[in-house]
């Protein structure tokens, strides 16, 4: 079984896309069967992953040597590309994780979609969905891997455009495809450069060149390559500055905001990062760009998340924060740090995002905050697995979040980040902060009694628990005294980060102190009144954070004036100009010529003579002065 | 299989189609329909046949057929496909048979309808199977005058009225063949003064025309850029073309930007560069900046407009300079990606065009602003539009985006940095297309659409053909570029030894 499923892993993206075609052609017309046809493909992509997972974690010759097979997609003299497999520990992983939180989501969702008229639909995209994150997981070639990203995008634009009669849906979808397509733009030249300069695109030929890139190029054309190749990573996962689509993507049904921000999509540009080490590792500068703009966009997000009002958008701003801090691991240097925030991140943060599914559901899409409270008497489950989230996202131990972030820290520090890592450790407490503040004014305090909310089906709560569970127990293979994940997931030689005692407590301390902050003003008092005094007095402070420092009507306003006047330019220039005076101009001119001539053809006869004679004299004055060549070239065709 | 003369059948069914309905009464819509559709099916079915039965292992001319015609211009009536001009010919007929479906609901004098369009797509498909000179000029004009009928009588009114457009396309048409005339004239001139036997055959011509001075490949490759470019519609030559689509009837449209203006593309590579090398090269860095300047220059103007047709218009001049950018780039990998991209643009702009030709026809309009939320009343229409938009921004999975790639790579290689200018034309391509999409199909419905029937029958022939080409060709584009491949890599063979022996640049 084992060995089947290690040489067939081409299965676990071909499943859900089967169920994708078979939704779309055949059972369309029956929602549940619908249903059942996605969950039976990502189960079963889930069932091929954790055999696959099982043979590659249990041999070690897979940390040498990846797995891979492939069969030619296109080729031409100078140019081949394959399509293919490629297993090793990152990659399995990777599918093992994606399969198993896109299982749970897809279980979730038959509960949560329950009577929407597009419930077959629903089930068609997020099967493309999950099939296209694990083609991307998987690929063994770079192009195929850009294939699986852009239909990645192409999914989140359908999924998050799904209520597409509702404009703010419209417009997010439209946002989400354009902003990634930007960053798209940056990574297809380094995939070209990298095709040009080192005539492959394959994973495992690629590291070998790039790791002796002197005989193919110089060191500034390969930092050139890894800049490019991090645009598509800044858009695809939400960094600075091309984060403003994720927010907005919240538009989608909840399951999708799961499905888009906890496993997949956003991960993908952290993902892409972490298979092209071998690039960035060469390049000091590169890495310290992206430690920037992961520890930039870490705490510039959570600043953010604090002041939110919308349920879903405080987890957006939080999922955007939270990559930063992948990014910035990855950045000093650890690949082991980052994957690892990755993958806890997908357990705790689905889990939120489910959560907030099931209050939404229950409150009938009121999504403000301020109207909530007191909502875990009636939803005891959700509520308490959310708690959970909450303490793992946070970084409390033993919950999972708190392994992660913690060892993230710790490599900062190592590495001699310093001023990153005072941001880092700062996001942490705000993270804390915001998290417990969402939780107090959602889940405790009074209850609102205009809601009168219910506990969500066992279908919805059931895949809560498993996400709770994993969040609870997801950090343990990974503890700095049972290093498991260290030994397997990591980019060069296996790096053990020495248990830092005084990072381990001090980040439990700034987590206590943000989870007491929130409880001191969201909770203890009762009527809030500390918390709108403080926003009061710093009004402008919170003005400015409560409208994402104001980047999105900037990047819309560069949209509609510049970009649209510019086009409108374009256009007037070509009908009055290409259009209005050369060619209808060239047609007036021939007009009037054709006028000229006519006027020319005056029927007498004396006037044709005339222009016979002034012919033949001409003719002859140039026979005269002119040699024979010339003559020749006249008379040629009489001759 | 030499017995049977596939591409005369190919070629001639249209025809025999077009004359079985002149002897049709006019009132019969139905029967003349139906015998369109069966013309156009048996070329399809012939052409997919052809392009499956062609050996590329073995290259070159395939399923020839070869009849003297006139001795003292060294004529003859000269079919055969080989790797460029098989994958033209099935677009072609692919789309020819869209077409007809397409216009199912012209009830507009049908018959006559129906005559033309069968000639013209045997017209098309003519260029594409002669392999003489003298043929491809013959079936070129024999293109003309059908359109011209087609846009005037059957063609609609908006920015520009149909008139003005049909004599817009057909003058550019004209104009473009006049200095083709002039070019091949000359060219034969030459030739035959050099090599003293008359042979207008491409590869004769090829031969003969090694012998010209440098300075007569450039400027009789001078007048043959000039005469495909505008078919091309290469900047600043493009503008009969939105105009002329936006006037055109759907059928029509489709057919002119589908296959029509691929002639100049087909032409370009398979004419102008293989006979004129070294004029090819000369030329190379003006095409690649006119190329550029299309790309950009088109996709921002696409930007502005509120008419789906000129949208699409605009775009496929865009997509046009990625072709000419190719061709500039003047290897192995470019020629590659101006051939697939031709043949995947036709499909896409056919797909983009009969949409919404079924959206004019349903709603009466084609302006934006009054237009929306479409997709929850006509789906499939919107499943239509969205596929082809999609292919249109170059989405991967879709027939457009390996092309697309190929022409990236290798443009990126040769000019650097004004193909990177191309390459940003990605990001507007996506937002003109998307905004479309977007302010078509979705937002609120409007009540008025309420009672629109979604395509169904007949309708769906298109997005059935077209749609499966687009989502077939673009999960397996060794299915074309294998076919492009065996043609291109015995062209430029041949081309590079003609550079090498005659290049003094």
């Amino acid at each position: 079984m084992v060995e089947f499923a290690l040489h067939h892993a081409w299965l676990v993206p071909l499943l859900p896309a089967l169920a994708f075609v078979a939704i779309i052609f055949f059972t369309r017309p029956w929602p549940m069967l619908s249903a059942l046809t996605a969950v039976a493909g990502i189960v079963g992509s889930f069932i091929v992953s954790a055999l696959a997972a099982y043979g590659v974690f249990t041999n070690p010759a897979f940390k040498e040597e990846p797995l891979v097979y492939a069969v030619r997609w296109f080729s031409m003299p100078g140019l081949q590309i394959d399509v293919g497999v490629q297993l090793d520990p990152v990659s399995a992983m990777m599918i093992f994780m994606v399969s198993m939180v896109a299982s749970l989501i897809f279980i979730y969702a038959i509960g949560y979609m329950k009577d929407d008229p597009g419930f077959s639909v629903f089930f068609s995209y997020v099967s493309l969905f999950a099939a296209s994150m694990l083609l991307l997981a998987i690929s063994s070639n770079l192009l195929e891997m850009f294939v699986a990203w852009e239909l990645v995008g192409l999914c989140s634009y359908l999924l998050i455009g799904f209520y597409s009669h509702k404009i703010a849906a419209r417009e997010a979808a439209k946002k989400a495809f354009i902003t990634c397509r930007i960053a798209d733009f940056g990574l297809l030249l380094g995939l070209l450069a990298m095709q040009i300069v080192f005539g492959t695109l394959n994973l495992v030929e690629l590291s070998e060149k790039i790791a002796n890139f002197e005989q193919y190029t110089t060191f500034g054309i390969l930092t050139l390559i890894a800049v490019l190749v991090f645009i598509g990573p800044i858009g695809k996962s939400g960094q600075f500055p091309l984060h403003v689509w994720l927010p907005d993507a919240m538009e989608g049904p909840t399951p999708v905001s799961a499905l888009i921000h906890a496993a997949t999509m956003v991960v993908a540009g952290v993902y892409l990062v972490a298979r092209t080490m071998f690039l960035f590792h060469e390049v000091p500068g590169a890495m310290e760009l992206v430690a920037i703009t992961g520890g930039f966009t870490a705490l510039f997000a959570a600043t953010i998340a604090i002041t939110q009002r919308e349920i879903k958008r405080i987890l957006a701003y939080s999922t955007v924060s939270q990559i930063g801090y992948m990014m910035l691991a990855l950045g000093v240097g650890s690949m082991t740090a980052s994957l690892f925030h990755m993958w806890t991140h997908a357990f705790f943060k689905a889990l939120m995002f489910l959560g907030a599914g099931s209050v939404l559901h229950a409150l009938h899409h009121k999504a403000d905050v301020w109207e909530m409270g007191g909502l875990i008497r009636k939803m005891p489950l959700t509520g308490w697995t959310f708690v959970i989230g909450g303490l793992a996202i946070a970084g409390i131990p033993p919950f999972a979040g708190f392994w992660s972030k913690d060892e993230i820290l710790a490599v900062t520090l190592e590495s001699g980040h310093y001023v990153l890592f005072v941001m880092a450790a700062f996001t942490a407490f705000l993270t804390a902060f915001y998290m417990w503040r969402l939780i107090f004014l959602t889940f405790f305090g009074e209850e609102n009694p205009e809601n009168h909310p219910h506990e969500s089906p066992a279908v919805m709560t059931l895949p809560l628990v498993g996400l709770a569970i994993l969040s609870t127990i997801g950090g343990l293979v990974g503890t700095p005294w049972a290093p498991y994940w260290s030994e397997w997931i990591f980019f060069g030689h296996p790096h053990h980060v020495e248990p830092n005692y005084w990072v381990m407590i001090g980040s439990v301390v700034l987590a206590a102190a943000g989870i007491y902050l929130a409880y001191q003003l969201y909770y203890v008092d009762k009527a809030k009144s500390r918390a709108r005094a403080l926003a009061q007095r710093y009004n402008h402070i919170y003005t400015i954070l409560y409208n994402k420092y104001y980047i999105d009507e900037i990047y819309l306003w560069f949209n509609h004036t510049i970009v649209d006047g510019a086009a409108k330019l374009f256009y007037l220039f070509d009908i009055y100009v290409v259009d209005g005076i050369i060619v209808n101009g060239l047609g007036k001119l021939t007009c009037l010529l054709g006028e000229g001539i006519r006027v020319s053809n005056t029927g007498r006869l004396q006037n044709y003579a005339l222009v016979f004679f002034l012919g033949v004299l001409a003719v002859v004055v140039l026979l005269a002065f002119t040699g024979p060549s010339a003559a020749s070239l006249i008379v040629g065709g009489v001759k | 299989m030499e017995s049977f003369p596939v591409l005369l059948t190919i070629l001639l069914a249209p025809v025999v189609a077009a004359v079985i309905m002149a002897f049709i009464p006019r009132e019969e819509h139905m029967l003349i329909k139906c015998v369109a559709a069966a013309g156009t099916f048996v070329s399809m079915a012939l052409s997919l046949y052809v392009y499956f039965a062609y050996d590329q292992s073995l290259g070159g001319l395939q399923f020839v057929q070869q009849v003297p015609w006139i001795k003292d211009l060294g004529v003859t009536f000269f079919l055969g496909v080989d790797g460029i001009s098989l994958p033209m010919l099935l677009l072609t007929n692919l789309i020819g048979f869209s077409a007809v479906f397409a216009s199912w609901n012209v009830n507009h004098r049908p018959r006559d309808f129906f005559i033309l369009l069968c000639l013209l797509i045997t017209g098309v498909m003519g260029t594409f199977v002669a392999q003489d000179l003298f043929i491809f000029l013959l079936f070129y004009e024999v293109v003309v005058i059908p359109i011209y009928i087609l846009v005037i009588i059957w063609g609609s009114t908006k920015r520009v009225t149909k008139e003005y457009a049909g004599m817009k396309l057909t003058i550019y048409l004209l104009i473009g063949s006049a200095f083709l005339l002039v070019g091949v004239i000359a060219l034969f001139m030459k030739t035959v003064a050099a090599t003293g036997a008359p042979d207008m055959s491409f590869a004769g011509l090829a031969r003969a025309a090694r012998g010209l001075s440098d300075f007569d490949q450039i400027w009789l490759f001078a007048l043959m850029l000039f005469g495909f470019g505008s078919l091309l519609s290469m900047w600043p030559f493009h503008s009969w073309s939105p105009d002329g689509y936006a006037g055109a009837p759907t059928a029509v449209s489709m057919i002119h930007a589908g296959v029509l203006k691929k002639i100049g593309g087909y032409g370009l590579i398979r004419i102008a560069l293989y006979v004129l090398p070294v004029g090819a090269k000369f030329w190379a860095p003006v095409i690649a900046v006119l190329g550029v300047c299309g790309v950009a220059y088109a996709a921002m103007a696409a930007l502005a407009q509120k008419d789906l047709k000129y949208i699409v218009g605009y775009s496929s001049v865009s997509h046009m300079g990625y072709v000419l950018l190719a061709v500039a780039s003047l290897n192995v990998i470019g020629l590659n990606g101006a051939v697939a991209n031709m043949f995947a643009h036709g499909i896409m702009a056919a797909l983009f065009f009969s949409t919404i030709g079924f959206i004019y026809e349903k709603t009466h309009t084609r302006w934006i602003p009054d237009l929306g939320g479409l997709a929850r009343q006509t789906p499939r229409l919107a499943v239509a539009f969205m596929l082809a938009a999609m292919a249109s921004l170059g989405l991967p999975g879709l027939v457009s985006f390996v092309p697309e790639f190929t022409i990236f790579v290798a443009s990126f290689k040769v000019y650097g940095g004004l193909a990177v200018v191309a390459i940003a034309g990605i990001i507007i391509t996506a937002l003109y297309a998307l905004r479309a999409g977007a302010n078509t199909l979705f937002g609120p419905p409007r009540p008025e659409y309420d009672s629109l029937k979604d395509i169904r029958g007949p309708e769906l022939v298109p997005l059935a053909v077209l749609g499966t080409v687009l989502v077939v060709g673009g999960l397996l584009p060794f299915l074309i570029f294998d076919m492009v491949n065996s043609g291109i890599v015995p062209l430029m063979a041949e081309i590079s030894g003609a550079l090498k022996l005659g290049g003094s640049f």
